[in-house]
Formats: C-alpha cells, sequence, structure tokens
C-alpha cells in the first residue's frame, strides 16, 4: 500500500525559511535549498515550499527558486502561497512545481482548480484549507469567510482538486497536536488523500493524523530546529507499526 | 549516451532532463521529429491527461517519429503519462499511441490520486527493475495501464489492487511513477534504463 508521508514544509518569507507560531513572530530559519537538500537526504518524503507573506504584500512567488528546486531535488515539492489566480498558479507549474497548492485564490474562485485540473491532472492541484473553529480563514489567518472548512473541501474537490491540505490556525506552531476533529471530518468527507498540518510537536502527533485517516502530514518547526529530528520521527512512526519510507 | 526528451507541450521536463544528467546522460529537449527519431534513447514525460498529450503529440508530428522508432527497434521510455500514451484508449478520455495493448484506467481505491511512495514488486527479470525488488518509488496518478498481455509487465505496486508500475518489451519501456522524484531508486531506475537503451 502506499504509504503514509511526512511533509516538512518550508515556509519561505523574503527568500528565506521561516515558521511563525500562530502566523505571527517569524524567525530566520535558514537558506530553502539547502534545508530541501537536507531533509531530502534525512528521509523527507516530500516538501511544500510556503510562500507565507505573498498573499498580504501582494507578490508573486519565487519562480527561480522552484526552477532550483525542480532541478536539484530529486523528491516531489509543492509550492504554495501568495498565488493569485489561474495565471500565477500555472507559471509555478511550468517553472516545474510537481504541485501547486491554493488558498484563497481557489476559495474566491473555484473554477480555477478544474482549469488547473484539466491542463496539469488533479494530482497536480492542492487546495489549501486554512481554519479557525472549523470555519476557513484567508489572508494568513486574518479573515474569516464564513464557510464551513469541511464543505469547502468537498466542493474543492469536486472541482478538481486531487489533494486537500488542511491547516488549524488554531493549532498551527503550538506543537500540541495536529487538529484531530477537522482532519477527521475533512478525510470522511472527500475520497482523495488529505494531509494534516498545524501542531505537529511529536512523532504521537503524527501517528494521530494518520489515525484519523490522513495521508500526509506536515511538520516544520520541530524539524528546522534539529534536521537530525526528521529520521527519528519516522523510525518512532515505523515502530509503532505506521507504513512510512525509511 | 544522449537522452532526448520529446516536447509536446505537457508542462515542465527540467526536472526529467535533470535526473538524466546526474545518472551520467547528455540530455536535450525538442520538439523536432527528427531530433526524436536519430536520438539513443527517447523519452516521453509530463504530465495531464492522455488526449491532451496525444494531440501534443500529433500536432508536431511526433507520434509518427515515435512509431517509426519502435519500428526500427531503437528505445522509447515512457514516465508516468508517457507511459500510458504507449497503451490505447484511456478512461479519462482519448487514446495513446496504441504501441503496446491494452488500456488506461482509473485507479479503483479508496484514495485516488494514489499519491506518495509505494513499494515495487518485480514480476519478471527486466533491465529497467534491476535490483529494485522492495524498493519505494514516487506515484502522482489517477489513471493506470491495464495491459492486454501480461508479459509486458516487470513491476507492480498494490493500491487498492494491482497498479502497473513498470513494463518493458522489446525496444519500449514505461513507468508509471516518477524516477526523476524518486530519490535513490529513481535515479537507478534511470541508470538502467540508459543501459538497457545500449542494448535494446
Amino acid at each position: 500500500m502506499v504509504k503514509k508521508r511526512v511533509i516538512p514544509c518550508l515556509d519561505v518569507a523574503g527568500g528565506r525559511v521561516v515558521k511563525g507560531v500562530n502566523f505571527v513572530d517569524l524567525r530566520e530559519m535558514g537558506e530553502p535549498i539547502d534545508l530541501a537538500t537536507r531533509y531530502s537526504e534525512l528521509g523527507a518524503d516530500e516538501l511544500v515550499f510556503l510562500d507565507i507573506t505573498a498573499t498580504l504584500e501582494g507578490r508573486g512567488p519565487i519562480l527561480e527558486l522552484i526552477e532550483r528546486a525542480a532541478a536539484e531535488l530529486t523528491i516531489p515539492f509543492t509550492v504554495g502561497g501568495g498565488v493569485t489566480g489561474l495565471d500565477d498558479a500555472r507559471s509555478l507549474l511550468r517553472a516545474g512545481a510537481d504541485k501547486v497548492a491554493i488558498n484563497r485564490a481557489a476559495f474566491d474562485d473555484p473554477s480555477i482548480l478544474a482549469a488547473l485540473a484539466d491542463e496539469f491532472g488533479s494530482q497536480a492541484v492542492v487546495c489549501a484549507i486554512d481554519a479557525r473553529a472549523g470555519e476557513v480563514v484567508t489572508h494568513a489567518g486574518e479573515r474569516a469567510r464564513g464557510r464551513d472548512a469541511v464543505d469547502w473541501a468537498v466542493e474543492a474537490v469536486e472541482r478538481g482538486a486531487g489533494e486537500i491540505l488542511v491547516t488549524s490556525i488554531d493549532a498551527d506552531g503550538t506543537r500540541n497536536g495536529y487538529d484531530l476533529p477537522l482532519t477527521r471530518a475533512v478525510v470522511a468527507a472527500v475520497e482523495v488523500p488529505v494531509i494534516a498540518s498545524g501542531g505537529a510537536g511529536e512523532a504521537r502527533h503524527l501517528a494521530e493524523a494518520f489515525g484519523v485517516g490522513a495521508e500526509a502530514a506536515i511538520i516544520a518547526s520541530i524539524v528546522h530546529e534539529r534536521p537530525e529530528r526528521l529520521p527519528e520521527l519516522k523510525a518512532e512512526l515505523k515502530e509503532a507499526g505506521w507504513n512510512v519510507r525509511t | 549516451m544522449s537522452v532526448v526528451l520529446v516536447d509536446y507541450g505537457a508542462g515542465n521536463l527540467r526536472s526529467v532532463a535533470s535526473a538524466f544528467a546526474r545518472a551520467g546522460a547528455a540530455t536535450s529537449i525538442t520538439v523536432d521529429p527528427a531530433v526524436v527519431l536519430d536520438a539513443p534513447l527517447a523519452v516521453i514525460a509530463g504530465v495531464g491527461h492522455v488526449e491532451s498529450a496525444a494531440r501534443g503529440l500529433e500536432a508536431n508530428g511526433l507520434d509518427v517519429a515515435i512509431r517509426e522508432r519502435v519500428a526500427a527497434g531503437r528505445p522509447v521510455l515512457g514516465i508516468c503519462v508517457g507511459m500510458q500514451l504507449l497503451f490505447g484508449p484511456s478512461d479519462e478520455g482519448g487514446a495513446g499511441m496504441e504501441i503496446l495493448g491494452g488500456a488506461v484506467r482509473r485507479v479503483r481505491a479508496a484514495r485516488v490520486p494514489h499519491m506518495g511512495w509505494n513499494t515495487l514488486e518485480i514480476t519478471q527479470p527486466a533491465e529497467l527493475v534491476d535490483g529494485l525488488e522492495g524498493e519505494d518509488v514516487y506515484f502522482a496518478h489517477s489513471y493506470a495501464v491495464e495491459p492486454t498481455d501480461d508479459s509486458v509487465v516487470v513491476a507492480v505496486v498494490d493500491h487498492g489492487g494491482r497498479i502497473v508500475a513498470a513494463v518493458q518489451n522489446g525496444s519500449v519501456a514505461g513507468v508509471q511513477f516518477h524516477p526523476e522524484r524518486s530519490a535513490l531508486a529513481g535515479a537507478r531506475v534511470l541508470e538502467n534504463a540508459l543501459a538497457w537503451s545500449r542494448s535494446a
């Protein structure tokens, strides 16, 4: 069977990797390609580059970073953050991203999910959903949208998304574990793989996310501080009986 | 050793080109059927639908060049949608070049797309999958080939049932997974493909 995935997320701002607690208090973490290569060598199953300031600043994503990553990395990577619409998403995929994660632009105009799936296949289209107390929020957590996150996930898949990346803003950066009720609800509502995000602190948290049916789990600060934690996490998951790549 | 990637307008081919370069091959990307015809190894990669990919090939006469290569016994490797293009009608719409017999069917599993690392089971010895029994490689697809002749299948994986992961038949080979995104196991596949293409 296909293995459960552990996916380091590199939040990128101004070409550097950062990771915030509850989306604020950013601290510099390092150069993206260096970290990405290190994680690949340490057994990361995929990577996500998320340009977390792009939506706020209206800045386009960094195509040069993608081109380098496409040539140098030997594992798949997703790029998201600051995707303003169809043309923007298309440019990311054409630059060499394996997948594009679309958040607000898809919420504002769901038809772009179908357009991208038609051109690149749904496997290249990740719908990223940020939620607070089960409600969709956008603009780096600043704007509540008055729609149930699970309901939006179902529509996103119908429109063409091949994966749902669900981030709990409440849990993000806390290291207290993923939002399991939210993750479980999305898993039950869609038939595409679901990626849990926000709150990973230890191997037990990833196991919990897999336990409610997530196919993959995002990790960030716990490995940015000490990359060697990554193979340890996977070894612990394997020891606990999870089907992970080690 | 020179590898030519067939550019039919279906996405970025640089990651595949870079992976072949790491495996020691000189690579180029072309829309020119004459270059495709003459290359020591022609690779069909890319993403998207079989239907639009087939149209992209036909628009530049690339399908003719690939058929001529196959008829002359010169090696062709398909990757992901490129492998599906070697087969016939697709559930997704359209049809491939029918160089190998069989259809492209939607994956029947609880979670589709089939996304992530899965473990290869080698079904018969073949150059392409030499040394890869039990190795994990990366998949990202919703459709998969179902060959009419099982003897072309050289590796499978399990995802809600059997999925054909690799085929090899004479000078024609294909992989459903992404060797360029499959770390060391993927590099081994590309090295194998280069060795196979020299002897095919």
